[in-house]
């Protein structure tokens, strides 16, 4: 039997090719990995610095102004300050954090061996998508080190404030154009990955591996991929003409007789509206982006740890594909605010409950596949079960700002920080912790430490929905988002204690992360040794030793004869049948 | 049956029917035509990209042009008539060239594509000048938002056209130090849909210059 081997390729041996500039998928996912690692602790630390600020708006803190010399002068964070840090944080959580991990991360470490493939199809072209995602990174932190410093104009970018130039403000000099820069890079990396992992499950699948027996790991990351194909090549094209309207003088985005800082602009006829079409074109999939890898291991870890099989298979590989084509459909509902047709908004609004569909397939089946199980709460399982949680919350308050005349008040409230932290932060930063706990021992051939992880785990949940649960009240009370100070408010005076219980549970959440990060670098050394199958799983990295091998199936080449969440298989000898078991 | 109420709840087969699909999976290969399918796969998911950018670019043109009275409609130089027939015949030479690599006539073949790859360098070159005769006439990047997407486009696809030339070139050199093997014919077929759709692109946007310019 011939493998569906597209680039074959021996272990190199010199040091940089092996881990620094390597070919091998799985070390380019574990790269991909710590990248998001670090840019997940970065962007933490500038949120407990927002939420600190929020409650202490007059403190002096000595070193903010070492590190932000005009930006913190005499250790008093500025308005602007906040909003560099706010923009800087978004922009490295989303395209970082949660573009980066769930998708390059686990799905170049798992698709390949998951699919029984010995690489992806085109490993120079991983290698280089990796280093160009790490550039762009390099990039966007230099916005922080440039005068001016980090732009304003939040992830999202909107003209005429990140048009203009450092005229509007700080940051929005250097900082804005580094900023732009860094996303179009991060774009181009971007589609250089969904091309790799399109090809991959199209045609390196093994022998048997029928697309209907794909893991929904695999069907998430490539529904993902297609995703980013499209998304990032609208963003790339936005991000060009914003750089024009910048740097060339040209008016895509900037009207007629635009008034900023006193002094008329030499633009005309641009709109504004027009980026956020763009924008948002590429952002809402983005959402998707972020979430449905986390989909996809929360359905393989309920499947693997309630040991029944996943509940309704082909309605969710449907109800992944549903969600994915529709979410191109609703990117107007991020402009309800735009003053734009109201059956415009009556359509977007429409396309965007019936996302509420195959949201709620996913859900049900979910359930449908614990009712019943015989449940082991590992660490891994907690998570994955964080993650159905945080995913119906946060799904659920998207309902009432899908619905226009519900968004029209709540648009520039807490309302929609709840929200998005919820759906797209939290869960799909716990789909990770999910996988990070479950594919541990395959990487390493060790456990993570269960204790700590039980621990982190309940602070965790416990935190995120301490954070993020006032803001839908704060939202509903009227309080704005955005805003550096609350304290000059007479309304909002009476909300501050809330405030000030968020910040004191980022802070709580954000030092319980320190349990992960220990967890991580312990276990990797010092963790129980785990066998090459410690769950008892089906899929086909766990028919290979742990750590895999250099071409991961050791020169066998797999045979598929069973779907990937065959459990308790009436007459079967043992609980859970392998993928690779004789038919 | 997979996805039954009673058989899942009651933890039975979850077992999901076997079906030949799309793709290269299904054991049905694996080496060289691996391989190249995923090479073609690769490129035609590059093609969705280029198009889906191209696309917002249009997007943008067409939004941008209703909705203000700045737009000056930007004359098309006299060259871009005479670059449109050379891309169109570099197509026309690289098929020559895949028709004579399948019957064995390397020289041919050797002709044809070097007479391709020049043939997309003197597009480039006539691109040059065609934004060099708008120059001198006054027009410039950011002289109206006609010119503008002008400009931006031609450029877009210029750059396209570099990587594409950039794939003729070592097939070329390839070809001529006689190390065009079988393995790299799917090279030298991916490489021609790349240039035809480069060429398309170009005929597409000539249209667009012409009736909405």
């Amino acid at each position: 039997m011939s493998s569906p081997v597209v680039h074959p390729h021996h272990a190199p041996t010199g040091f940089i090719r092996r881990y620094i500039f390597s070919l091998d998928h799985k070390v380019i996912g574990i790269q991909y990995y710590f990248l998001a690692l670090f840019s997940v602790f970065l962007g933490m630390s500038l949120s407990v610095l927002m939420r600190y600020h929020l409650i202490y708006p007059d403190a002096k803190v000595g070193w903010f102004e070492k590190l932000w010399p005009t930006g913190a002068a005499g250790g008093i964070m500025t308005p602007e300050l906040y909003l560099s840090l706010m923009t800087m944080h978004g922009t490295i959580m989303v395209f970082f954090v949660l573009t980066t991990a769930p998708q390059s991360g686990f799905g170049n470490y798992f698709l390949p061996i998951q699919i029984g493939a010995e690489d992806m199809a085109f490993p120079v072209l991983n290698m280089l998508s990796f280093w160009t995602t790490f550039l762009a990174l390099c990039v966007m932190v230099a916005a922080f080190f440039v005068p001016g410093g980090a732009p304003l104009a939040g992830w999202t970018a909107y003209p005429p404030l990140s048009a203009v130039g450092a005229l509007s403000g700080p940051g929005e000099g250097m900082g804005q154009t580094l900023w732009i820069i860094s996303i179009a890079i991060f774009s181009g990396a971007s589609l250089m990955g969904a091309i790799n992992f399109i090809a991959t499950i199209i045609d390196l699948r093994c022998k048997g591996m029928s697309m209907m027996r794909l893991p929904l790991t695999c069907w998430s990351w490539f529904v993902t991929a297609i995703l980013g194909l499209l998304g990032f090549a609208v963003l790339l094209g936005a991000g060009v003409l914003l750089l024009l309207d910048r740097m060339a003088g040209t008016s895509f985005f900037l009207p007629a007789g635009l008034l900023v800082n006193d002094q008329i602009l030499n633009h005309k006829g641009g709109s504004p509206l027009l980026w956020q079409h763009l924008f948002w074109f590429f952002g809402h999939p983005e959402v998707y982006i972020a979430i449905l890898p986390g989909m996809g291991v929360a359905s393989q870890l309920l499947s693997t740890f309630s040991r029944k099989p996943i509940f309704g298979y082909k309605a969710m590989v449907y109800a992944i594909l549903g969600i994915g084509f529709l979410g191109f459909f609703v990117w107007g509902h991020h402009m309800f605010m735009s003053g734009m047709n109201p059956y415009s908004a009556f359509a977007f609004s429409v396309l965007t409950m019936s996302i509420g569909v195959p949201s709620a397939i996913k859900t049900f089946n979910w359930i449908g596949t614990l009712w019943g199980g015989r449940i082991r709460f590992t660490t891994a399982m907690l998570f994955a079960l964080g993650f159905v949680s945080l995913f119906v919350t946060g799904g659920i308050s998207g309902i009432f700002l899908g619905q226009p005349a519900l968004d029209l008040y709540f648009h520039d409230t807490y309302f929609v920080v709840g929200h998005f932290h919820m759906i797209m932060g939290v869960a799909a930063i716990f789909g990770m912790f999910a996988g990070t706990f479950y594919w541990f021992p395959k990487v390493t051939g060790r456990f993570m430490n269960e204790t700590l992880g039980k621990i982190h785990f309940y602070l965790t949940f416990i935190g995120v929905y301490a954070i993020f649960t006032p803001m839908h009240f704060l939202g509903i009370a009227g309080n704005p988002r955005r805003y550096a100070d609350f304290t000059n408010f007479d309304f909002l005076g009476k909300l501050l204690p809330v405030h000030t219980f968020m910040t004191h549970a980022a802070i709580y959440t954000a030092v319980a992360q320190l349990i992960f990060l220990v967890n991580l670098i312990w276990s990797a050394k010092k963790g129980k040794r785990a066998p090459d199958n410690p769950w008892e799983a089906t899929t086909l990295e766990w028919t290979i030793p742990s750590p895999p091998p250099f071409d991961n199936f050791a020169g066998k080449h797999p045979v598929v004869n069973h779907g990937p969440y065959e459990y308790s298989v009436p007459g079967a000898p043992k609980d859970y049948t392998m993928q690779t078991d004789p038919a | 049956m997979a996805g039954s109420i009673t058989t899942d709840i009651a933890g039975g087969r979850g077992v999901p029917p076997v079906v030949r699909d799309f793709g290269g999976g299904d054991g049905d290969g694996g080496g060289r035509g691996a391989h190249r399918r995923a090479a073609v796969t690769g490129l035609l998911v590059l093609l969705a990209a280029s198009v889906m950018l191209f696309a917002a670019f249009t997007s943008a043109f067409f939004v941008r042009r209703g909705m203000s009275n700045d737009w000056v409609d930007t004359p098309v130089p006299g060259i871009l008539w005479m670059n449109t027939g050379v891309l169109v015949a570099s197509s026309l030479a690289l098929e020559l060239a895949r028709r004579a690599l399948r019957s064995g006539r390397r020289i041919a073949f050797n002709r044809y594509w070097t007479g391709a790859t020049l043939l997309g360098v003197v597009f480039l070159c006539g691109q040059y000048a065609g934004w060099r005769q708008l120059n001198d006439a006054g027009i410039y990047l950011a002289t109206n938002p006609s010119s503008s997407f002008f400009f931006l486009l031609t450029c877009v696809h210029a750059v396209h056209l570099l990587g594409g030339i950039s794939a003729l070139g070592y097939i070329d050199v390839q070809a001529l130090m006689l190390r065009l093997g079988p393995g790299k014919r799917t090279a030298v077929d991916v490489s021609a849909y790349f240039w035809h759709f480069l060429d398309g692109v170009w005929i597409y946007l000539m249209v667009l210059f012409l009736f909405w310019g």
